[in-house]
C-alpha cells in the first residue's frame, strides 16, 4: 500500500464528504423542483469514485456516465459551477447546456459524462490515444457501470487499447444493479475476468467501500499505464443507497432490505472516518471536514441562486465554432 | 497545375495536412496498406505503404474492424489535442457508429458549453453505381444533415476534393466527407500547391439564365452534361454545386433561382427528406414568388439498391433524367418517357 501523507488522507475524506453533501442537497432540490429533470446520485459509492479519481494526476483525463456528479467533484472541480449547471444557470460549468447528465470540467480533465450508457468509454480511449501519439505522459480512465459492461463498445475499446498499449484504465463501478436489473441476471461470468480475453490485467476490488483499497488498485493501474505497459480493467464492488434516479418510485422491490442494511454498515465515509481516527486525526478535525463540505455545498447553492439563467441569445452558441453555421 | 484524379487529390490533401501539422493522424481499417488509395502517392493510387513509410506507425494507424470504437476514440482524441482523419471506407459502415456520431461527435461541444473542440474528419466513400448490392451502395449524407453539430462536405471535382479536405482538417468542428466512388477516376488540372476551399461556399459549375440545377456529388457532372445538351436547344442552364451540405450556401442557391425562376435539384440519395427536399423547401419558403414553374427533384427512389446492373443503373440521376426535368420546368416537350428516377 502506498504511503499517503496526512494531507492526502484528509483530502480523500473531504472529497467523499463533498460528493455526499452535494448529492444529498441535489436530491432535495430535485424533489422540491429547484433542479429540473432528475439526477442520479453517487451516495454510497464515494469510496469508489474518490479512490479512482485521486489515483489520477491533475492532467489526466476521464469520462463518465449518467451517475455523474461524483466524478468531477472527485477530480477536484469547484462545486459552484457544478451546482449551477444542475439548476440550468448561465454560470454552470457547461453554461447550462448540459445539466446533471452531462457535467464536464475540462479544467480538471473531466471530458464529460454521457447519458447514453457505455457511450463515453471510447472517448476516454481516444484521450489515451492522444497521450500515446503526443507522448505527453497522461493517462485516461473511463467510468462505467455494471450495466454498461454489457455494451459492445466497451469490448471494441478494450481491444483497441490492448493492441495499441494505450495508457488507459477501464473502471467498472459495479453497484450490482442497472436500474432495476440485478447484474448477475444479465451478466455472464465475472466482469473483471473479461480482461483476460484482451491480454490485459483485470482486477476486482471486493472492498470497494474502502477508499484506500480502490486507491491502491487504481494507482497500480495508473502506474502501469504511465510506464507504457498498457491498459487495465478494474472492477469495483459497491452499492448505491438511493433509487436509480431521484424521484423514481418503482412499484417493485427489486432490492432486498437486508442487503441494503448490510451495505450501510460498510458506509465508505464512516469506515474511513474510523480509519482516520485510528491514524490520530482528532474528532474536531474530522467534524470540521464534514462542516467544510456542508459549507461548500451551501456556498455552491448560493452561487447558483445568485446566477442568472442563460439568455435566449446564447441558445445557438457552441453548436459550431462559428455562429454563421448555426442558422 | 497538374492533372489529378479525385482520389489522388484526396491523397494529396492528406499528405499536405500530415506535413503541415504533427497533430494530424490517419486511422482506419487497412490504411497502412493503402487499400483505398488515399494513403499512397500524391497523384494517383500508387505504391502501397507510402504514407506509412513517410509518417510512421504512430500517425498512420490500422484499426480493428470496430467502427463504434474507432469513431468514439477519434472524438476523444480530437477533444484532447489530435486532429484525426478517420477513413471509414464505405459510407454504409457509418451506421455501425451512429451513437458516437450523433451523441458524442455532434453533441459534445454544445452539451459541454463549448469546452470541447472536435477537430476530426470522417471520410467515407459512397460506392453506389458499382453493382455492389444494397449493403455497400448507400448515399447516407441526408440523415447526417439531420444531426446538428456536424458539418458535411460532398466534393464533386478533384480540386474541390483537395481544397475542401484541407479546410475540413483545419476546422475545429467535426466534418463528415462523403466521397463518390463514381468520381474517383475523374481528372482535372489541380493546383499542386496548398489551397483551401472554404466550407459553406457553393461553386457555380456552369453559368446560365433560364434554369438552375442544384446538383450534388456525382450528379454534378451529369447536370453539366445535361446543361450542355439543352444549350443546343437554346435553354441556358446554371449548375450550382453546393459542395458543402452543412452549412449550406443558401444565398448562392437563392440568388441563382431568383435569377432563373426555375429549379431542378439532382442528387443520388433517396427522395424522402433528402438534400433535394431541403433545398426545395428553402427555395419555396424564401423566394416562392420568383418561381415560374414548380420545383422538380431528380433523386433515387425510396427503395433498396438492387444488385443487377440492369436495375441499378436506373436508380440515380443521369444526364437524361436531369435533362428531362429541365425540359419539364421550361415547358419543352419530353424527348422520351421520363424515367422512373424523376
Ligand atoms: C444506451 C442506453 N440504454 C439504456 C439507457 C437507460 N438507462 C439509463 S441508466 C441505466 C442503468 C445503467 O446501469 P449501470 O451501467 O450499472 O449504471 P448505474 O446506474 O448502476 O450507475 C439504464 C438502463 C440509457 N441511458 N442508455
Ligand atoms: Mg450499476
Amino acid at each position: 500500500m502506498a504511503e499517503l501523507t496526512r494531507d492526502t488522507l484528509r483530502e480523500m475524506q473531504l472529497r467523499m464528504l463533498r460528493i455526499r453533501a452535494f448529492d444529498e442537497r441535489a436530491s432535495k432540490m430535485v424533489k422540491r423542483g429547484h433542479i429540473p429533470g432528475t439526477v442520479h446520485t453517487s451516495i454510497g459509492q464515494e469510496a469508489q469514485v474518490v479512490g479512482a479519481t485521486m489515483a489520477l494526476g491533475a492532467g489526466d483525463y476521464m469520462s463518465g456516465n449518467h451517475r455523474s456528479h461524483g466524478h468531477p467533484i472527485g477530480k477536484g472541480s469547484p462545486l459552484g459551477p457544478l451546482m449551477a449547471e444542475l439548476v440550468g444557470k448561465a454560470t454552470g460549468v457547461c453554461k447550462g447546456k448540459g445539466g446533471s447528465l452531462h457535467l464536464a470540467d475540462f479544467a480538471v480533465g473531466s471530458l464529460g459524462e454521457s447519458g447514453i450508457v457505455g457511450s463515453s468509454i471510447p472517448i476516454a480511449n481516444g484521450a489515451a490515444l492522444s497521450s500515446k501519439v503526443l507522448n505527453n505522459g497522461k493517462v485516461a480512465l473511463a467510468f462505467f457501470g455494471d450495466g454498461a459492461a454489457n455494451q459492445g463498445v466497451l469490448y471494441e475499446s478494450m481491444n483497441m487499447a490492448g493492441v495499441w498499449d494505450l495508457p488507459m484504465i477501464f473502471l467498472c463501478e459495479n453497484n450490482q444493479y442497472a436500474l432495476s436489473t440485478p447484474a448477475h441476471t444479465v451478466t455472464s461470468g465475472i466482469i473483471s475476468e473479461r480482461a483476460a480475453g484482451f491480454g490485459m490485467p483485470g482486477i476486482r476490488v471486493e472492498e470497494g467501500q474502502d477508499v484506500l483499497a480502490v486507491y491502491d488498485a487504481v494507482s497500480e493501474a495508473v502506474a502501469r499505464a504511465r510506464a507504457g505497459d498498457g491498459p487495465t480493467l478494474v472492477e469495483v464492488m459497491t452499492y448505491r443507497y438511493n433509487e436509480h434516479s431521484e424521484g423514481l418510485r418503482l412499484g417493485t422491490d427489486y432490492r432486498n432490505a437486508d442487503e441494503r442494511e448490510a451495505w450501510l454498515k460498510k458506509d465508505p465515509i464512516m469506515l474511513f472516518r474510523h480509519y482516520l481516527a485510528s491514524q490520530g486525526f482528532s474528532d474536531d478535525e474530522l467534524d470540521g471536514l464534514e462542516a467544510t463540505a456542508l459549507a461548500e455545498v451551501d456556498a455552491a447553492v448560493a452561487f447558483s441562486d445568485a446566477s442568472p439563467y442563460p439568455d435566449l441569445s446564447v441558445a445557438f452558441d457552441d453548436l459550431y465554432t462559428d455562429k454563421e453555421s448555426a442558422a | 497545375m497538374t492533372v489529378m484524379s479525385y482520389l489522388g487529390a484526396i491523397g494529396a490533401a492528406q499528405r499536405e495536412a500530415m506535413d503541415a501539422d504533427e497533430r494530424v493522424i490517419i486511422i482506419g481499417e487497412d490504411v497502412e496498406a493503402n487499400v483505398y488509395g488515399t494513403t499512397g502517392g500524391g497523384k494517383s493510387r500508387s505504391d502501397k505503404g507510402d504514407f506509412l513509410q513517410r509518417y510512421g506507425k504512430n500517425r498512420i494507424r490500422n484499426t480493428p474492424i470496430s467502427e463504434e470504437g474507432i469513431v468514439g476514440a477519434a472524438a476523444g482524441a480530437a477533444m484532447t489535442g489530435l486532429r484525426p482523419i478517420v477513413d471509414l471506407s464505405y459510407s454504409s459502415f457509418l451506421y455501425m457508429a451512429m451513437d458516437q456520431f450523433v451523441n458524442q461527435v455532434a453533441k459534445n461541444r454544445y452539451m459541454f458549453g463549448g469546452q470541447a473542440s472536435m477537430p476530426v474528419v470522417f471520410r467515407s466513400a459512397m460506392f453506389y453505381g458499382l453493382n455492389t448490392g444494397a449493403h455497400h451502395s448507400d448515399r447516407p449524407y441526408p440523415m447526417f444533415m439531420n444531426v446538428p453539430g456536424l458539418k458535411i462536405i460532398a466534393p464533386a471535382t478533384p480540386a474541390d476534393a483537395k481544397g475542401l479536405l484541407r479546410s475540413a482538417v483545419d476546422s475545429d468542428d467535426p466534418i463528415l466527407s462523403f466521397e463518390a466512388c463514381l468520381l474517383w477516376s475523374s481528372k482535372e488540372d489541380v493546383d499542386e500547391n496548398e489551397f483551401w476551399v472554404p466550407l459553406g461556399v457553393a461553386r457555380t459549375a456552369r453559368v446560365g439564365t433560364d434554369v438552375t440545377v442544384v446538383a450534388i456529388s456525382s450528379s454534378v457532372p451529369e447536370a453539366v452534361a445535361a446543361a450542355e445538351e439543352l444549350a443546343k436547344e437554346g435553354v441556358s442552364v446554371e449548375v450550382i454545386d453546393p459542395r458543402t451540405l452543412v452549412p449550406l450556401d443558401r444565398d448562392a442557391i437563392l440568388r441563382s433561382v431568383a435569377k432563373t425562376g426555375r429549379l431542378v435539384v439532382a442528387e443520388p440519395a433517396h427522395r424522402t427528406c433528402g438534400a433535394a427536399a431541403e433545398i426545395s423547401a428553402l427555395v419555396a419558403e424564401e423566394i416562392f414568388d420568383s418561381l415560374k414553374a414548380p420545383i422538380v427533384r431528380v433523386t433515387a427512389p425510396d427503395m433498396q439498391i438492387p444488385f443487377s446492373p440492369s436495375l441499378e443503373k436506373q436508380m440515380y440521376p443521369t444526364k437524361a433524367t436531369i435533362a428531362a426535368a429541365i425540359r419539364r420546368v421550361v415547358d419543352l416537350p419530353a424527348l422520351q418517357p421520363v424515367a422512373a428516377a424523376v
